[in-house]
Order: C-alpha cells, then structure tokens, then sequence
C-alpha cells in the first residue's frame, strides 16, 4: 500500500493527486445490525478505488455513506480537507460527488438528452425570474450547459439513443446513461455502484473501457463497487476489501490478491 | 339555420366555458399528484381559502376578528382600508406560499415513504382543518368577490351572432376572460416545466425520487414549489369561482368535480386536465340539453360521474394518462 501523501505517477502515466476523500472510523448500524463496522479508508485525486466484498459485506452501504444517502453513527467523513457535517444527499450532490445506482434510477420517462442534462442542474446558477424572461446569463448558460452534455454524449457513444425516452432502453444502455448523467456533473468524485452487474462480456468491456477513458480524459477521481474479481483487478489502483461490515484488506490489486483474509472470505472459510 | 342546432351550439360554447374551471381545478391535482404521489382532496378547500383571503385583504378584514374579539373583549371587525385588487393578489400569493411551505414542513415532511391512503388521508385531514381555519380567519358569510372582471353578455357576440343567424348567443364576458386566463396560465405552466432548472427539476422529482436527490435537487423545495404553483392555480380557480357566484363555502365541493375530470383525462396528464374539463364542461351542458327532457332533468348532477364510470371500465388510465405496465 502506497501511505506517501505526495502525489506520484502511475506505470500507465497517470498523475494520483493528495487525499481527496477519506473515511474514518465509520460505524453504520439499521438497529441491531452491523452494516459497517468502524471502517477508514482514503480515497486519493485521480485514482480508481474499488470497493469489493462477499455479498452482504456492507459495500453498498459504504457508498450510501458516501453519497448521503445513509448516516453513520460513528466515525468521520473528510471531503478536500473539511470534514463533513450532517448532509442530505442533495447537499453531497452539490459538493461535486456524482453516483449512479446498482438498480439505475433514471428518469424514465424523459428522453436521454434530458436525462443527461439533469446532470447539470448544480451547474445552473440563474433564478427564476432571469429565466422567465430568458435573457443573458440564463440563455448563455443553457448553452454552455447543453455543449457539456453533448460532449458527454459523444464520449460515451450514446448518440443514436439521444432522443429516445430511457424506458425504451435495454439495461446495457441505460447503465451508460446512467453513468452520463452523473458524468455530465463534472464531478470530483464518481461513484459507481455496481457498473457492470447484469452485463455480458461485451457490454463489461465496454463499461470498463468507459470507465478507464473518464479517468484518464478527465481525470475523474472514481470509487466503484464490483463483484466481478478479474475487472476489479484489471481497473483499480487500490481496493478496500469488506467482508461482514469490517474491512479485511486494502492495497494494491496484487497486495490485496495475496491477502489470506481476502482468500477466506471469497473461498468461505468458516468464521470463528 | 335551424333554432335547435343554434341552441346547441350556444349551449356547447357556454360548456366549454365552465369547463375550463373544472380543468382550472383539476390541473392543480394534477401539479401536486405528478411531483409527489399524493392525491390532494384540499385542492378544492385551497381554492376557497385563496378566494376568502383574497376577499379578505381587499376588503381590509380584520383577520381572526371573532376569535381576537371573543378573548379581549374588542369589537374590530375592519381595519377601515381597501387594497388595490392587483396588490391584494400578491399578497394572496404570499398566504398561499406561505401555506404550501407550512403543509410541507408540518404535515408532508413526516409523511415521506407512507402509503398512498395515509397521504390521501392526510389531505382530508388537511381540507377540513383548512375549512375550519379558513371560517375562524374571515368569517362564514358569503362574499362578494370583485377583482374588476368584465362581467355580464358580450354584447358584441350576441349582435354578430344575431345578424348572422337571427339569433344572439349568450355569453357571459366573464367566461371569456376566464378561457384566456385559464389558456395563458396553461401555457405559462408549460413553459416553466420544460424550458427552467427549477422545471426540469420538477419533472426529475415527478418521475425518480432517488435519482433526483443523486443530482442535487432537493425534494422540500421542489415539493413546497409544486404546492405554492398549486395554490397558485387555487387562487385563480378561487377567483373565477367567486366571481361566478360568491365567495362561499360550497366552493370546496368544486373538488368533487374535478375527479371526473381527472378520470377522464389521467392524473397524471396537465392536457388530459383541460381536455377533460372541457368534455365534462360541454357534455354535461350537451347531455342535459338533448337528453335531458327525455328523462326528466337535473343529469348535471350525475352526468359526469357515470361518464367516469365508463372511462374507468374502459380506459383506466385516462385519456393522457400513463398506461402502467410493469415488467415480469
């Protein structure tokens, strides 16, 4: 594991930046169960960071740590230096961290396009009265707005499907508008739960293709959740292994893969 | 051109009117039900509550008068001013903005994740408690609600339909001017929803809830946002309505009619809202003209709802209404 701060140059080329993102002592409890059980972590700029884990291990509930979307009862949470009060996941959304879902939640009803531009809506800045007449900053802004989403679009070869209403889509696609949407953000920190669940082996190379080409082109800063082993090797920096809410193992791929702990717990030893 | 053919051309033209206060009414239900689920029986109350308050403030009223005079013993009833009815309106706008948040942050709020019946009973509860509060604030008597609308026959209808036809239609200027009101707010509503963030917002809410906090919108705000557009609709259904026939009570039993419109149109549709209005408003004036005498009157009463009925048997999910299909 790499514990320098300083940011250093991945064999690929890729600059990893200062901690982005980091996790301290997190403890998530529904009740009597132990979702998450006094977790840290870090997750550094420009990095891919998996988090992977049996099922059950809590990895979808770290993520909703993350987004918002459920609150620990302990344990801190630091985003670019400040740590972060009590936050609704609309306020998460706002800070610049951008999620899709492990059962997609699009907006099924609108079209692509227009689902993909409700990925910029925190970069809308003018009011309702600047709109309503639809002057100056409001139409500039629409502009400079729609040019983003279109790029985003062409990025991830969903032109054809622009005007097509997202329920119409098989599930491959939709992933990849999911991931446009949260992409379209222009997000410090993208978290993908579950990308490639329910994919063949075409559609899985080319969500992993995806995935390294917005790291690499932006620069984007990504933490995913996959069961799929070999792609997680393949894709990530680091990974953080969980198993029953606690973390078992975290490094690089190949540290992680010589983990005994990590080896128990996907082979299933029995717990003591 | 034959008498009765005129007639029913007359009668049809006076339906479309008061359809477009059924679809006045009904788009507010479809406003709130399309951004959060909730069927909201106050809808009609809000109506009337915007028209009291209306009528209140232009008047000068002393707002909880009975209650203030019962515990000091005073006898104020009238500040003894009369607002202007343009700044009268906006100030109605703000009680009912205010309302919208309060409804959100005293009684939605709690409710988030609850079944469908307890958030429709919440807005019985809501209707009632709005009724009460609505009668404590100023007062039960029936008022005369006067914002400065043309009232009474266009009269230059009646000549040109007289020359053409040798026999003048009868319409009341009221309904004309409620008609373009009614098409401008339409179209203002359509505006907002697709061309603003805070629309686009909107639709985001209405169609995910969980996508659309992923892509920072909050939900309070829109939801406080939809029922203040919903009160505002409330307003100009209120004002309309009252300048009809009064400001009074039976005013919160518009509500009723409005879900034939709805069943009609789909609950989810703001077109299938004037567009139901507007067969509920003709076919009910229609129906009673042509059948009506053969059965012995008053299907006005009962016309739309078995209209309903039918839609329901044959096309539940209306006329725009989404057709649910889930996937096995």
């Amino acid at each position: 594991m790499k514990d320098t701060v300083e940011s250093y140059t991945t064999p690929d080329g890729r600059t990893i930046g200062g901690v982005l993102m980091e996790m301290k002592n997190i403890t998530l409890r529904f009740g009597g169960v132990v979702a998450i059980k006094d977790i840290s972590f870090d997750i550094r700029e420009g990095e891919i960071r998996a988090i992977i884990g049996p099922n059950g291990a809590g990895k979808s509930s770290m993520l909703n740590v993350i987004s918002g979307f459920y609150k620990p009862q302990e344990g801190e949470v630091w985003f670019r230096g400040e740590r972060r009060g009590p936050v609704k996941p609309y306020q998460v959304a706002r800070e610049g961290i951008a999620r899709t879902f492990q059962n997609i939640a699009l907006f099924e009803g609108m079209t692509v396009l227009d689902n993909v531009m409700t990925g910029r809506i925190t970069h809308m800045k003018a009011g309702l009265p600047a709109q309503a007449l639809w002057w100056g900053k409001a139409q500039n802004e629409e502009v400079a707005n729609r040019a983003h989403v279109e790029r985003v679009i062409d990025f991830l070869e969903i032109q054809a499907i622009r005007k097509t209403p997202v329920g119409r889509l098989p599930y491959g696609l939709k992933k990849r508008v999911e991931l446009a949407r949260a992409l379209a953000a222009e997000p410090k920190l993208l978290l993908l739960d579950e990308p490639m669940a329910g994919m063949n082996v075409e559609e899985k190379e080319d969500m992993s293709r995806f995935i390294l080409d917005v790291n690499d082109e932006f620069g984007t800063t990504i933490a995913l959740i996959e069961h799929d082993m070999g792609v997680v090797m393949d894709l990530s920096d680091r990974v953080v292994v969980m198993d029953y809410g606690k973390k078992i193992g975290d490094g690089t791929p190949d540290e992680v893969r010589g983990n005994q702990d990590v080896i128990d717990a996907y082979l299933g030893v029995a717990h003591d | 051109m034959p008498d009765q053919l005129l007639f029913a051309a007359e009668v049809t033209l006076n339906g479309l009117m008061a359809g477009v206060l059924y679809a006045l009414v009904a788009l507010g239900f479809v406003l709130i039900y399309k951004a959060s689920g909730i069927f909201n029986y106050a809808q009609g109350v809000m109506a009337l509550f915007a028209a009291l308050t209306l009528v209140g403030i232009m008047d000068g009223q002393v707002p909880f008068s009975h209650l203030i005079n019962a515990i000091f013993g005073t006898e104020v009833h009238h500040f003894g001013w009369h607002v202007p009815a343009v700044a009268a309106i906006l100030l109605t706008i703000v009680v009912m903005v205010v309302l919208a948040w309060a409804v959100n942050r005293f009684i939605f709020r709690h409710l988030v994740n609850q079944e469908p019946i307890i958030l429709f009973m919440a807005t019985i509860g809501l209707a009632y408690f709005l009724e009460g509060f609505g009668d404590l604030m100023w007062g039960s008597d029936i008022k005369k609600l006067d914002v400065g609308l043309p009232q009474g026959i266009n009269l230059w209808i009646d000549e040109t339909t007289y020359n053409a036809f040798g026999y003048g239609f009868f319409i009341d200027n009221l309904d004309i001017v409620a008609t373009v009101i009614a098409a401008l707010l339409v179209i203002g509503l359509v505006i907002f929803s697709q061309y603003t963030k805070q629309g686009r917002a909107l639709r985001a809410v209405a169609d995910d809830h969980q996508a659309a906090l992923s892509v920072g919108i909050s939900l309070n705000f829109i939801w406080v946002l939809v029922w203040s557009v919903a009160g505002f609709v409330a307003l100009v259904a209120g004002i309309m309505w009252g300048a009809k026939s009064g400001v009074q009570f039976s005013l919160s039993l518009i509500a009723l009619k409005a879900l034939p419109v709805l069943m009609l149109g789909g609950f989810t549709s703001i077109p299938g809202a004037i567009v139901g209005g507007l067969i509920i408003g003709v076919g009910e004036k229609l129906f009673e003209f042509l059948i009506g005498p053969l059965v012995g009157g008053a299907t006005e009463n009962w016309f739309a709802y078995v209209l309903a009925l039918l839609f329901l048997v044959f096309r539940p999910q209306g006329l725009f209404g989404e057709k649910i299909i889930e996937r096995v």
